[in-house]
């Protein structure tokens, strides 16, 4: 059977602003995906056990705090602590250009800026989803 | 990675209660693998130890908040919970937005607790298709209390009653008058009602609305059970001892008057319907292909009247084997 894209959407730390991850996750909605939204302020540890419990395709962060640097490194290591290495992860939200590379050398699978068009975000899911195949 | 790990070999480590085996599983049953067919028949056997909850109530009455306060005392007796978490789907998209979490975010990181989120995907009556599967595997990794909680509902979806041991209507205040509470439908199938809200001023009326409903005598077919209705606030913390207590005299009444064994049987001759239903329907989907549009055409048309033309339509699907 056809299975929906399931994808969770976490705003992790201190951020509070989540209108944009609202637009996001409706328009994922709209693209016929399973949305999970876990709201404000979630630590790492949270999101994690979250997103092992519902065996989500995709984890997409959004974060306009700054705090990237730090907040991905940890979650990629819970998530191998707890067996949820095969959950992609993607980023959002206000994060510099320099360092988007240092973040994808760690293992985010996509950092999606905040100018990016919603169709792309939907392609680009759909691609990573594809290319990790069956599970 | 080697491709999927195979269904079978995620059963030890589920038994075992490891969240990322018992995750995978209810994915594949929601999906309907026919690879997980024999491990879920496995899961099956070996379920039927917890005892099964449904919380029902309309969109807005507070489910999901009531959901997280009441895991939360119902740890403190050290029982592990499983959570089933039930949103709609788009009826156009097919998306959802599965946000019951949201409200549950205290129990986030406690490790006897396990919340799985759903989508109906199509399915009518407040639960998805595989939510049932989804208690068993629950049941099966340990969880002792299992929590359904459906879709908001509106006021005639009552699969719930058919899959839980223990059916909680949850009303909010200053939705209705007593003739609300006299109509058939949702209401009539609480084991225990509860008032949301009751920080609000108007909830003793929704509350004497019930309570006069139940002295009625609208609900006098349980049995031996009066079905209480507990009021409750979890925005102050409220009642929610209560409803632990409850639930818990209704488990034991269930035991103790023998009415556990005919309720499972109930579950079990539902579920088994409901599947039948499902097989059936998805073998007409198929084999009817090609001849919707053309019948359509002619009922359109007024050239047929439905009920032939649905005749018509069995027939050349299931061929003329098919007669009322």
């Amino acid at each position: 059977m056809n299975q929906a894209i399931r994808i969770m959407l976490a705003k992790v730390g201190l951020d509070g602003h989540d209108r944009g991850v609202k637009v996001v996750a409706r328009c994922l909605r709209d693209a016929g995906m399973d949305v999970i939204y876990t709201g404000l302020h979630r630590s790492p540890d949270e999101v994690v056990t979250a997103a092992v419990q519902e065996d989500v395709d995709i984890l997409g962060v959004s974060l306009l705090s700054g705090a990237h640097m730090t907040i991905f490194p940890r979650i990629l290591k819970l998530l191998e602590e707890r067996g949820g290495q095969d959950i992609l992860v993607v980023g959002g939200g206000v994060i510099p250009d320099e360092d988007v590379d240092a973040l994808k050398k760690m293992g985010v699978k996509e950092i999606l800026l905040q100018d990016t068009p919603p169709q792309v975000i939907v392609e680009t899911l759909r691609e990573l989803v594809d290319a990790r195949g069956p599970r | 990675m080697g491709g999927p790990l195979a269904s079978a070999a995620l059963l030890p480590r589920l038994y075992a209660g490891e969240g990322a085996a018992i995750a995978r599983m209810l994915t594949r049953a929601e999906a309907a693998t026919p690879e997980a067919r024999e491990a879920l028949a496995e899961i099956y056997r070996r379920a039927g130890r917890a005892h099964v909850i449904g919380i029902t109530g309309v969109p807005g009455s507070g489910k999901s908040t009531l959901v997280g306060k009441l895991t939360r005392a119902l740890r403190a007796t050290h029982r592990k919970v499983g959570i089933i978490a039930v949103d709609p789907s788009s009826p156009f998209s097919g998306g959802a937005i599965l946000g019951d979490r949201i409200r549950m975010s205290e129990l986030a990181t406690d490790p006897g607790v396990f919340i799985r989120s759903m989508a109906t995907r199509g399915s009518m009556g407040g639960l998805a298709r595989s939510t049932q599967d989804a208690v068993d595997i629950l049941d099966a990794a340990g969880f002792h209390l299992i929590l359904i909680e459906t879709v908001g509902v509106g006021q005639d979806e009552v699969e719930i009653a058919q899959a839980s041991h223990t059916t909680i209507v949850v009303s909010a205040p200053g939705l209705g008058d007593d003739i609300q509470a006299i109509k058939a439908g949702v209401l009539e199938i609480a084991d225990v009602h509860v008032v949301s809200k009751c920080d609000r001023p108007d909830s003793f009326r929704t509350v004497a609305d019930l309570k006069s409903m139940l002295a009625m005598g609208a609900v006098l077919s349980r049995g031996g059970w009066s079905v209480p209705v507990v009021a409750t606030s979890s925005e102050r913390g409220e009642g929610i001892g209560d409803l632990v207590s409850a639930i818990d005299r209704h488990r034991e009444y269930l035991h103790h008057s023998g009415a556990l064994r005919a309720r499972r049987q109930r579950i079990a001759e539902y579920r088994m319907l409901k599947t039948a239903e499902d097989l059936l329907r998805r073998r007409f989907a198929a084999s009817r292909a090609g001849r919707v549009a053309d019948l359509a055409e002619r009922l359109a048309a007024r050239e047929l009247e439905p009920y032939s033309a649905a005749e018509e339509l069995l027939n050349s699907a299931f061929g003329s084997t098919y007669h009322e």
